[in-house]
C-alpha cells in the first residue's frame, strides 16, 4: 500500500516538474534581486520590512497558485488522458490514487517553497548583510505558508473529483478568499440571532481559516509566534486536509468512471 | 460487508472527525490570536494606503474594519480592560474607506468619547472623527447631534450650541435641535438639559447598547438629584429631633417620608449612621456621583430641602 501510495505521489511530482513548474522559482530569484537592489537604493529604515513582506506573500502567492492551477488538473487531466484505467487497471485502490496524488503535489509545493526560501534568506542576507535571532522567526511563517498549501492542495482535489478544472479552479480560489476572511466571519455569524447565526456559524466554521496560517505582519516586524499557535495551527491543517482528502476519496470512490 | 462500502464508512467517519476537530480548534486558535490580531491592525500604515491596497472594494473592506472595530471594543470592554488604544485608529480606516458609514461615525464616537472603562475617555478625538463625518455627510442632521452631544459632555456649551443649531438648519432636520440648541446655550451644565439629551438618545437609537447606555445616565442623574434631597430631609431630621434616624423607616412612621426611598433600579436607599445615603449595587450604576461608598455626599451650603 505506502509503495503504490509513494510511487503515485512521486510521478505526481515528475509529472509537475516535466510541466515547468519550477520554472516559477526563476521569476522569484528576480524577483527577489531586484527588490533587494531596488528597495536599498530608495528606502530608508525599511528594506527589511518590505524584502520580507515581499518575499514571503510572493512564497505564498506562487505556491498557491501552483496548487490550484495544478490540483484541478490531478484527476481530470488523468481521465481525460485515459492514464486513469492504466492505473486502476493494476492493483491500485482509488483511495490510494487520490492520497498518493495529495502527497505528490504537496511535496512538488514543499519542494518548490524550499527553494524559493533559500532565495529570500539570500536576498535578505544581502539586505541585512548578517542574520539575526529574529529571523529565525521566519521560519515560522514558511512553515505555516506550507501548512497553508497542505490545505489548498486537499480543497483543490476534492472539487476536481467531481467538477470540471475550470469550476474547481473557481471554487478553490472562493474558498482560499473566503478563508481568508475566516475570523471576520465568524464574528459577522457572532452578531446574528436565530437561525441565520446557526446557518452563518456553521458556513464560518466549515470553511478553511487562513487569516492565522498568517503571520507574515508579525514575524516581519521582528515579534515572535507563540508556541501554542504553531501546535494549534499544525494540528488544524492536518485535520482540515483530512476531512477534505476523506471527502474526495468518498466520491471518487462512487464515481462512475465508464 | 462490500469493499465500496467499507471504504464509505471509513472515510466518512474520517471526514466527521476531522471536520469536527478542525471547528473544534478554532475557538482556541481565536484565544491565542486574539492579541495578535490586535497587534497587527498597528502594523497598517495608514487608512490611505488600505484604501488604495483595498483595489476599489472600499465597502466591504469598511464593512471589515467597522465589524473589527466592533469586536475590539466589545472584547476587550468584556474582558475589563479599560483602555482602547486602536479604537480610533480601526474608526478612521473604516470611514476614510467609506466615508459614508454613518453608523461608525455614530457609535464609534459614542465608544470613544465614553469615560474609561466604559469607552476610551478620548472625547476630542471623537468630536473629530465626527466632524469628518459631517464633512462627508453634511445633510445628516443625526451627526451634529452627535457632535453636539460630545461637546456638551466636554463641558463646552457653546460649542454644543453652535453643532445644535448648524443641524438644525439641515433640511428635514428633527425639530428637537433648535430647542437643545437653545437650552444648551442657555442652561448648560444643567441636569435638566442633561435629562433631555439623554431621553432624546434614548428615545431616537435603534441600537440596544446605546439605549441601555442612555438609561444609566439617566437612572444616575435621577439618583444625582435623589441622594443629595435625602441626605437634606435627614439633616432636617436631626436638627428637629435632635437625633439621626437609624434607618428610613423611621423616617416613614414620623411622617417625614411617605415610603421607605427607593433608587430607580427598585434598590432601597441605605441610610448610615452619619446620615449619609447610600446606593446598593453601586458597581452596576455606572456615571452616578453621589450615594457611592466613601464618596462625596451632598454639599453642606445647599439648604433648600
Amino acid at each position: 500500500m505506502t509503495a503504490r501510495i509513494k510511487s503515485i505521489a512521486f510521478n505526481t511530482f515528475r509529472e509537475a516538474v516535466r510541466d515547468r513548474v519550477l520554472y516559477n522559482l526563476i521569476v522569484f530569484a528576480l524577483l527577489m534581486v531586484a527588490s533587494s537592489v531596488l528597495f536599498g537604493q530608495i528606502s530608508i529604515g525599511i528594506e527589511r520590512l518590505i524584502l520580507v513582506n515581499l518575499g514571503l506573500t510572493a512564497i505564498s502567492v506562487f505556491g498557491i497558485v501552483i496548487a490550484i492551477f495544478i490540483g484541478i488538473g490531478l484527476v481530470s487531466k488523468e481521465i481525460e488522458k485515459r492514464t486513469l484505467y492504466t492505473v486502476l487497471a493494476r492493483p491500485v485502490r482509488r483511495w490510494e490514487f487520490i492520497v498518493g496524488k495529495f502527497f505528490g503535489l504537496t511535496g512538488t509545493l514543499v519542494v518548490n517553497a524550499f527553494f524559493m526560501a533559500v532565495g529570500f534568506f539570500l536576498a535578505l542576507l544581502v539586505v541585512v548583510h548578517r542574520f539575526e535571532t529574529r529571523d529565525g522567526w521566519l521560519l515560522v511563517a514558511l512553515y505555516f505558508i506550507v501548512l497553508q498549501f497542505v490545505i489548498i492542495t486537499a480543497v483543490t482535489l476534492f472539487f476536481s473529483t467531481f467538477s470540471s478544472p475550470l469550476l474547481s479552479a473557481v471554487f478553490t480560489l472562493a474558498i482560499v478568499v473566503i478563508g481568508t476572511f475566516a475570523e471576520d466571519l465568524r464574528a459577522f455569524a457572532a452578531m446574528m440571532h436565530g437561525v441565520p447565526r446557526w446557518i452563518a456559524m456553521a458556513a464560518a466554521h466549515v470553511v478553511p481559516n487562513f487569516a492565522s496560517l498568517n503571520v507574515i505582519s508579525t514575524v516581519a516586524h521582528g515579534n515572535g509566534v507563540a508556541g501554542s499557535l504553531i501546535g494549534l495551527n499544525t494540528l488544524y491543517a492536518v485535520l482540515y486536509a483530512g476531512a477534505a482528502i476523506a471527502g474526495a476519496i468518498i466520491i471518487f470512490e462512487r464515481r462512475n468512471l465508464k | 460487508m462490500k469493499p465500496r462500502r467499507r471504504i464509505t464508512v471509513i472515510f466518512g467517519t474520517m471526514l466527521l472527525l476531522c471536520i469536527s476537530g478542525a471547528a473544534f480548534l478554532l475557538a482556541p486558535l481565536d484565544r491565542v490570536r486574539a492579541r495578535t490580531t490586535e497587534e497587527e491592525a498597528l502594523y497598517i500604515p495608514s487608512a490611505a494606503v488600505l484604501k488604495k491596497a483595498s483595489l476599489g472594494y472600499t465597502g466591504l473592506m469598511a464593512d471589515i474594519y467597522w465589524t473589527r472595530a466592533v469586536q475590539y471594543y466589545g472584547r476587550r470592554h468584556v474582558d475589563g480592560m479599560a483602555t482602547y488604544p486602536l479604537l480610533y485608529q480601526l474608526l478612521d480606516i473604516s470611514t476614510t474607506l467609506d466615508p459614508q458609514l454613518l453608523v461608525a461615525y455614530q457609535f464609534g464616537s459614542i465608544f470613544l468619547s465614553q469615560k474609561s472603562p466604559s469607552g476610551a475617555g478620548q472625547p476630542d478625538k471623537a468630536a473629530q472623527l465626527v466632524e469628518r463625518g459631517i464633512a462627508a455627510n453634511p445633510s445628516d442632521w443625526t451627526l451634529y447631534y452627535n457632535l453636539g452631544f460630545i461637546y456638551y459632555d466636554m463641558g463646552a456649551y457653546r460649542e454644543a450650541s453652535e453643532v445644535f443649531l448648524r443641524g438644525s438648519q439641515v433640511p428635514n432636520a428633527n425639530p428637537a435641535l433648535h430647542v437643545l440648541a437653545a437650552t444648551t446655550a442657555e442652561k448648560g451644565g444643567n441636569p435638566e438639559t442633561a435629562r433631555l439629551l439623554w431621553t432624546k438618545i434614548y428615545e431616537t437609537s435603534s441600537a440596544e447598547s446605546v439605549r441601555k447606555n442612555a438609561l444609566q445616565h439617566l437612572i444616575a442623574l435621577k439618583i444625582d438629584e435623589e441622594v443629595p434631597t435625602l441626605e437634606r430631609l435627614v439633616r432636617k431630621f436631626r436638627e428637629s429631633t435632635g437625633r439621626t434616624p437609624s434607618n428610613f423607616e423611621e423616617m416613614v412612621a414620623a411622617g417625614w417620608l411617605t415610603d421607605v426611598p427607593v433608587d430607580p433600579t427598585g434598590q432601597i436607599y441605605r441610610l448610615l449612621p452619619d446620615g449619609r445615603v447610600e446606593l446598593q449595587s453601586p458597581e452596576k450604576k455606572p456615571y452616578v456621583h453621589f450615594g457611592l461608598p466613601g464618596g462625596p455626599s451632598e454639599p453642606q451650603t445647599d439648604t433648600a430641602p
